[in-house]
């Protein structure tokens, strides 16, 4: 990447508020500053072109934005694309945040270098080059805080999905909802044993109504963790068998013969309470 | 002879993509008209199907049809890999029989959810599953 030289850096620092009106009126006019506020807005702007013109003044490092000395301007973007990606912005906008300063830059060194041809065709791929890698660097930076955003997210429906509730003394039920893959399972698995174990119950109800397509995948899950509860010493019962899923599972030649299952959680539950020992009836 | 009235392609590439597979069958299936117990067949024989394309032909696509014979109306779907393929056919069509770690249940079984199934594969050559549910 070619330096900037010194007559372009200064032709940028000696009209620094001329620089900051036109890009914050370009940043304006593309609605790029759509829900920052006006004095925020003049802060950011202001600090990122102070940045970037102590990192081009310091020219001694090597290696474009990723040398030390663009180690500040970095941070700033780091943080600012973090904030606007939790605002809910996008990456087209948080972008046009540093591609709006190509104008009034590019104006400033063709205003430095009116006679020099070939220094300032250079001197404007300089202030290009440098303009695109700095909005790069803010473009991956959005990215993975939005993958961040989008990982939580995930980690956070796993937990929720799998709620374990008590339903009698004695009565845990399960109540799973969307796909079954691997993962979820374990972590259905994990919180279902942990709380026999805490509850002390003795028979579990796992309901898989919300569970739209039950494959030998997720056949094989719910066996292995039958097995589990088995070896736990309490029982399980497989509750929301619809019929089109209970003829799938013949036609596909599972074999549930060992478990006990019902049709919905009110006969599950019924089933349970019939083991414990318990009816219900009408008060009179 | 059959005509096709819609059709696509959704890759299968990862776990993840056998739930979009599944999405995009069960939208074909209600689309085409096939009762619930129908789609549910279908969806389930595309689950097992998509999965062996990620799990044992290292990702591949699937393409998806709606198609019309006269009065009843079908859904067509073609699974591909450019995998290892299957080196012995009887076995892999053997209930309870896998080279994974599944119940070996799959195959078979999606051959028993639809009204056509067709399996041309070759060592090396990659796999090829072709099923058919109609109305």
């Amino acid at each position: 990447m070619s330096n900037l030289q010194a007559g372009t850096i200064s032709a940028i620092s000696n009209d620094q508020a001329g620089i900051l009106g036109e890009w914050r009126s370009i940043l304006d006019a593309s609605s790029a500053s759509r829900g920052v506020s006006p004095l925020e807005l003049a802060q950011q702007t202001e600090e990122f072109l102070r940045l970037v013109i102590a990192g081009a003044a310091d020219g001694t490092a090597t290696g474009g934005v990723a040398g030390a000395n663009w180690a500040e301007a970095r941070a700033f973007l780091e943080r600012l694309s973090r904030s606007r990606a939790l605002l809910g912005f996008d990456s087209q906008h948080t972008a046009s945040f540093i591609f709006s300063l190509k104008r009034p830059l590019f104006a400033r060194v063709q205003a430095a270098y009116k006679d020099g041809d070939a220094a300032l065709a250079d001197q404007l791929w300089a202030v290009s080059e440098l303009i695109d890698s700095l909005g790069m660097h803010t473009i991956q930076t959005f990215q993975k805080t939005r993958e961040e955003v989008i990982k939580r997210q995930q980690e956070e429906l796993l937990e929720l999905s799998t709620p374990v509730v008590k339903l009698w003394e004695g009565v845990l039920a399960l109540p799973m909802i969307g796909t079954l893959d691997s993962q979820r399972t374990q972590v259905v698995m994990e919180s279902l044993l942990q709380r026999i174990v805490d509850t002390g119950s003795e028979i579990a109800i796992i309901d898989i109504t919300g569970v739209p397509t039950v494959d030998t995948l997720v056949a094989q899950h719910l066996l292995k963790t039958v097995t589990a509860i088995r070896l736990m010493g309490a029982d399980c019962i497989i509750s929301g068998v619809r019929p089109q899923i209970a003829q799938t599972i013949v036609h596909l030649g599972l074999d549930l013969a060992g478990i006990v299952t019902k049709a919905n959680l009110a006969d599950a539950l019924k089933l349970a309470l019939q083991r414990s020992g318990l009816t219900v009836t009408r008060a009179v | 002879m059959s005509s096709v009235l819609s059709s696509g392609t959704q890759p299968v590439r990862i776990e993840q993509d056998v739930v979009l597979a599944r999405q995009v069958v069960r939208k074909a299936a209600i689309d085409c008209g096939l009762r619930l117990i129908d789609q549910t067949k279908l969806v389930t024989a595309a689950s097992e199907l998509a999965r062996n394309t990620v799990v044992y032909g290292g990702g591949g696509d699937m393409d998806w049809a709606i198609l019309e014979d006269g009065l009843r109306k079908g859904v067509r779907l073609l699974f591909r890999d450019e995998g290892p393929g299957i080196a012995d056919l009887k076995l892999a069509m053997t209930d309870g029989w896998t080279s994974g770690g599944g119940l070996g249940l799959g195959l078979t079984g999606a051959k028993r959810l639809v009204n056509e199934f067709e399996l041309d594969t070759a060592p090396g050559a990659g796999t090829r599953i072709t099923i058919t549910r109609w109305t």
